[in-house]
């Protein structure tokens, strides 16, 4: 078990500025956050974008607007789990919570903070019936080992880059690899859609295009694929494995059932300091509401400062709380 | 004004009128007027999230762009009928034009 004083479920620039906030008060943080990288949706979605209304800055890249966050909080030596889902919350008696996520991680902390944006990223997955009975039985959306592939048979559909990048990585390592895509030409960046040519005119792997998923079967685990060629006709090949590769929509996820009060899926709170409706628990960022409210990433900053000036009682409850400037203390780590 | 209707998975279609001088895209029109659309990037292409098939009146459109088809090209299934609501003006263009929403991802 993970203990610290504030978790904070979401990794993007506010729940890492967070960090921050709390650090100079003395509070460690560990931070939960479903995707594999920091930096939420500037990560995720845009990493190159420019942003223009964070203040000290005329214009910085999100990327590396969250590359800068990372090395601000480096002193404060935050703790994370990433690539995990928070699937519960439970509150201890006595104080504190217990969080537990989808790979039965558990962290205990004395205060909780949201900042969980739009919420969890989750793959966009094609319309098929039975498609959720495989899940997990064959069917993956996201490639963590690589080598669970090794000498077995794998479709990919997709035709952006994650499905041309995976394509390219594990034509050496699945016997059989088949990449299904709906057009008849990559709009991904052009180096790794030559490369699948390539790898395609050389037999290493076979290329279906202007073809589309329609179905899987199997008995228990999935052991055939089924799809409509350019040609309309439906056909199907047995394989191990399918990895639809169609990106990722933001999903509100279980954080509706944690007990906090919503509204339009976003988190009421007290705008003194960010708490909700539970004690101990603070929802910042994009994922909060209040009269008034701007989703900015600025706001979300500040949000963070007035919630750990809060969340300083849960975790010190017998110590009171100095306001100190940085300009005279510095920024004093651990 | 400008009329267009949007059609709801439900099939209920609502008649929507905006000024011409309105300025704004599809999608923050179609968020104004309370239809639950995310729109996470804000309007940059990037997300799909504001998803629409344009039922009727698509050829009256200007073309969608090489950043939006490069997005839709993505998403599970998508055909000559999708757009991304955040790429589309508001314009006389889109008079008597028939918007799908929701089936989207």
């Amino acid at each position: 078990m993970i203990t610290t004083d504030i978790c904070i479920i979401g990794a993007g620039p506010v729940g890492l500025f967070a960090v921050f906030e709390a650090g100079l008060l003395k509070m460690r943080c560990h931070l939960v956050d479903v995707l594999p990288q920091i930096g939420g949706q500037l990560t995720e979605i845009y990493p190159k974008k420019p942003i223009y209304d964070v203040p000290g800055y005329p214009k910085i890249n999100a990327g590396e607007l969250v590359e800068n966050l990372a090395k601000q909080i480096d002193p404060f030596k935050p703790g994370f789990t990433l690539g995990e889902k928070v699937v519960s919350v439970s509150q201890v008696s006595g104080g504190g919570f217990v969080v537990t996520t989808n790979e039965e991680t558990v962290i205990s902390c004395k205060a909780l903070v949201i900042a969980g944006g739009l919420g969890c990223f989750e793959p966009r997955k094609p319309e098929i019936g039975n498609l959720a009975s495989f899940e997990g039985k064959g069917i993956m959306y996201f490639i963590k080992d690589p080598e669970v592939f090794r000498d077995k048979r794998l479709v990919i559909t997709g035709g952006g880059d994650s499905a041309l990048d995976w394509t390219i990585h594990l034509a050496g390592v699945a016997r059989r690899l088949t990449l299904i895509h709906r057009n008849e030409t990559f709009r991904g960046a052009p180096d790794s859609a030559e490369k699948v040519f390539e790898l395609a005119r050389a037999g290493k792997i076979d290329l279906l295009l202007s073809t589309q998923l329609t179905g899987v079967s199997g008995n228990g685990r999935l052991s055939s694929v089924s799809y409509i060629d350019s040609q309309k006709t439906v056909r199907s090949i047995d394989s191990d494995f399918l990895v639809p590769l169609f990106g990722l929509s933001p999903k509100l996820g279980p954080i509706g059932e944690w007990g906090l009060a919503l509204d339009k899926n976003a988190i009421p709170v007290d705008t003194v300091d960010y708490s909700t409706n539970i004690p101990g628990i603070y929802a910042i960022g994009d994922i909060n509401t209040y009269p008034g409210k701007l989703k900015l990433i600025l706001s979300g900053f500040h949000e963070a400062a007035l919630m750990a000036q809060s969340a300083f009682r849960f975790v010190y409850p017998d110590q009171k709380l100095s306001f100190k400037y940085t300009t005279v203390n510095g920024v004093n780590a651990f | 004004m400008i009329t267009f209707e949007v059609q709801t998975p439900d099939g209920q279609r609502r008649t929507i009128e905006v000024p011409e001088e309105i300025n704004l895209s599809l999608m923050e029109v179609l968020r104004a007027s309370a239809y639950e659309i995310e729109a996470t990037c804000g309007g940059m292409a990037l997300c799909a999230t504001c998803y629409v098939e344009v039922l009727e009146g698509m050829e009256r459109l200007a073309d969608r762009t090489d950043v939006e088809l490069d997005m839709l090209d993505t998403l599970p299934s998508s055909n000559a009928r999708s757009r991304l609501a955040c790429q589309i003006r508001v314009t006389p263009a889109l008079e008597n034009a028939v918007l799908q929403i929701g089936n989207g991802s």
